[in-house]
């Protein structure tokens, strides 16, 4: 229905988004890598697709959760990059005043309740933020993202039972990169996996290549209207591979370079690249959208790098109201 | 003012501020009949399914999904139906609950009260009488309230449920049919204020929760044998009200701590260590802490009575006490 144009504006809006990411990640890569960046980075190289289909045909009032790789999730949901990238330094001016750091980025401001450092931890948390949306008459709806590793914990049950039966307005995203932090998901994993479990619990599921950031957006765009019908939750199950290693310092080595080399040839954004060259698209245009994207994290890293550390009395704060402890500082 | 019993009393404070606050919600397993101790009689019919919400066995995803939904705004009342159950939703209360508010900057606002009916309760045994209220004092973002009697429970649920604090409140299951007087309206309690129940010089006597009547007995008895106790009921643990035994304990320089907690790192142990560091080590006569044996509630009667905390007990200890 859709007109060409009105298509290559969603693509070209997609494939902006997917190098914002990708740029955000290696530049805060190669900050860690200078020492810049404290504590370890969960990165997303490779996976972008997910993130910026889902979160394009989501409102700035819909609301996310996110699991310990979430930069993606908070970047396409609207984050500011500039408190974003302050909370890797650990710098006052991030988002979470430098107490979260990469894996605890939450900008409330846009809808992002939250990264997680615990595996399934968002899936409880969106389901009942879908439940409280409900109960106060919005049709704001929540996405939920987690990993293939997500769906061997006792969450992952109760959250979809929970959602279905309640029909509640969230989407659930299993992004499924093939691997738990070092383990190939299928050999932990007995059955044929989460689509056929969500489906047992009454969640409709749909698949999709995980990489083609066209199909993301289309599958996306259904389910998010489906469920803010009202009509219970969806799951959407995208594969995808993670490019990097699990954190920002695992080298990855025991994987096959083969097909390390092969997953970087299917790589979304090279994929979503060739297609809209050959939909008429200007090579130099798409650059120009790659070459943005890296200078504005590298501003940004620039700007973390300047930017103040918090003062140590704001380690005190932000506990609770009743029974907080007083500073020593 | 009206006498009723400390779940009545209960009742009516979640039924007053479910009225006063549309955001107000109860969610956990068989709420909507009631809940097990009837604590939910009647809300069902009163605020609808939307907000009396019957969940599946899910500890998890009921103590998440209050979350979740205080982070959109609303106000949840968790009820985990037998405090036990807290243990399979460990996660969401400690990595989760706990700590948003601070992980994300104070962008988040965890509103919720988690209601967990503790301690002994007829021949219930080891999974269904634990008080481990003590582990949660532990962790930095949680209000711990210990409550005894109907008026200390009303007026404390209701400053749970105002507090945009995560509040853990153990109900004393075994003192639910207990009676007193309590308002028509109730007012909220501030938290970490201690109740006296007794005025005495020779020793002073710090309790909380479902042990509370049996020291009140033992006091009596004490007093019978020219023993004055002063006795504090704490009410909550997180806040303290430090001051008030400390006070305390500069006119009876004997202390005795009564928990139906295990002793062994119960929170008699901080009590005890924040009154040395207040006092000075020389600034107590006496100290004593009384509580279960590090052994698990057993089931039959004479077992159970062989461990439980009971007055002939805190007599005994008091007196002992005051042989030092
Ligand atoms: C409950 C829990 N167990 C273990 C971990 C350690 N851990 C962090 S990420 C991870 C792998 C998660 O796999 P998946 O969800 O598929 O995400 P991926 O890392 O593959 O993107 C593990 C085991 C954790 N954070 N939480």
């Amino acid at each position: 229905m859709t007109r060409i144009g009105d298509n290559r504006a969603r693509l070209l809006a997609l494939y902006t988004t997917m190098c914002r990411i990708r740029a955000f990640e290696e530049t805060a890569l190669a900050a860690h890598k200078a020492g810049e960046i404290p504590g370890p980075l969960h990165v997303s190289i490779g996976q972008e697709a997910v993130a910026a289909g889902i979160c394009g045909n989501l409102r700035r009032d819909d609301r996310i959760t996110s699991n310990h790789r979430g930069h993606g999730h908070a970047l396409a949901k609207g984050a500011g990059v500039a408190g974003m990238m302050e909370e890797l330094f650990g710098r006052a001016g991030g988002h979470c005043r430098g107490k979260g750091g990469s894996m605890h980025i939450a900008d409330f401001s846009v809808g992002m309740l939250g990264a997680n450092g615990v595996v399934a931890g968002g899936i409880p948390i969106a389901v009942g933020a879908a439940q409280g949306l409900k109960l106060m008459g919005s049709d704001a709806i929540v996405a939920c993202f987690f990993g293939d590793g997500a769906i061997n914990r006792g969450p992952f049950l109760e959250g979809l039972n929970w959602a279905a039966l309640y029909r509640l307005p969230v989407l659930f995203v299993c992004e499924d990169n093939g691997v738990a932090a070092f383990t190939a998901t299928a050999s932990v994993t007995a059955g044929p996996g989460v689509a056929a479990r969500a489906e047992a619990l009454g969640v409709p599921t749909v698949s999709v290549d995980g990489n083609d950031a066209a199909a993301v957006d289309e599958a996306a765009a259904r389910l998010v209207a489906e469920v803010r019908a009202g009509t219970g939750p969806r799951l959407l199950h995208a594969t995808t591979y993670r490019i990097t290693g699990h954190t920002s310092t695992d080298p990855a080595a025991w994987r096959d370079p083969a097909a390390v080399e092969a997953a970087r040839a299917a790589e979304p954004i090279l994929r979503l690249r060739a297609r809209l060259l050959s939909e008429g698209v200007a090579g130099s245009t798409l650059d120009i959208i790659q070459g943005d994207a890296l200078a504005e994290m590298a501003a940004a890293r620039s700007s973390a790098l300047a930017a103040p550390w918090p003062d140590p009395a704001v380690a005190w704060e932000d506990v609770q109201d009743i029974g907080a402890v007083a500073g020593e500082a | 003012m009206q006498s009723i019993t400390l779940v009545e009393a209960a009742r009516r404070a979640a039924l007053q501020e479910m009225r006063r606050d549309p955001s107000v919600w109860v969610l956990g397993e068989d709420v909507a009949r009631g809940g097990l101790f009837g604590q939910y009689r009647g809300f069902l019919e009163e605020f609808g399914d939307q907000r009396v919400v019957s969940t599946p066995i899910s500890e998890s995803v009921i103590m998440g999904a209050g979350l979740g939904a205080a982070l959109v705004g609303t106000r949840p009342i968790i009820e985990m139906r037998i405090f036990d159950f807290v243990m399979c939703a460990m996660d969401e209360l400690v990595n989760q609950i706990a700590k948003v508010r601070y992980m994300f900057g104070g962008q988040a606002k965890p509103a919720v009260v988690i209601r967990m009916p503790h301690g002994i309760w007829r021949n219930s045994a080891a999974q269904h009488s634990q008080m481990l209220e003590s582990w949660f004092t532990h962790i930095p973002g949680l209000v711990v309230a210990v409550p005894s009697s109907p008026a200390d429970t009303a007026g404390l649920l209701v400053t749970a449920i105002r507090s945009d604090d995560p509040v853990l409140f153990f109900d004393p299951k075994n003192l639910f049919p207990l009676t007193g007087p309590v308002a028509e309206v109730i007012e909220p309690i501030p938290f970490g204020q201690a109740r006296r129940l007794r005025e005495g010089g020779d020793l002073t006597l710090v309790t909380w929760s479902a042990i509370v009547p049996q020291v009140e007995e033992a006091a009596a008895l004490l007093a019978a044998r020219g023993i004055a106790a002063d006795v504090l009921d704490l009410r909550t643990l997180w806040p303290w009200d430090e001051a008030a035994v400390a006070a305390s304990l500069r006119r009876t320089g004997r202390l005795l701590v009564v928990h139906e907690a295990v002793t062994t790192g119960g929170f008699g142990a901080e009590v005890v260590a924040r009154m040395v560091e207040l006092l000075g080590p020389g600034g107590l006569k006496a100290v004593g802490r009384l509580g279960q044996p590090r052994v698990p509630v057993p089931f039959a009667p004479p077992l159970e009575d062989a461990l439980k905390v009971d007055t002939a007990k805190i007599v005994a200890a008091a007196e002992a006490l005051m042989r030092r």
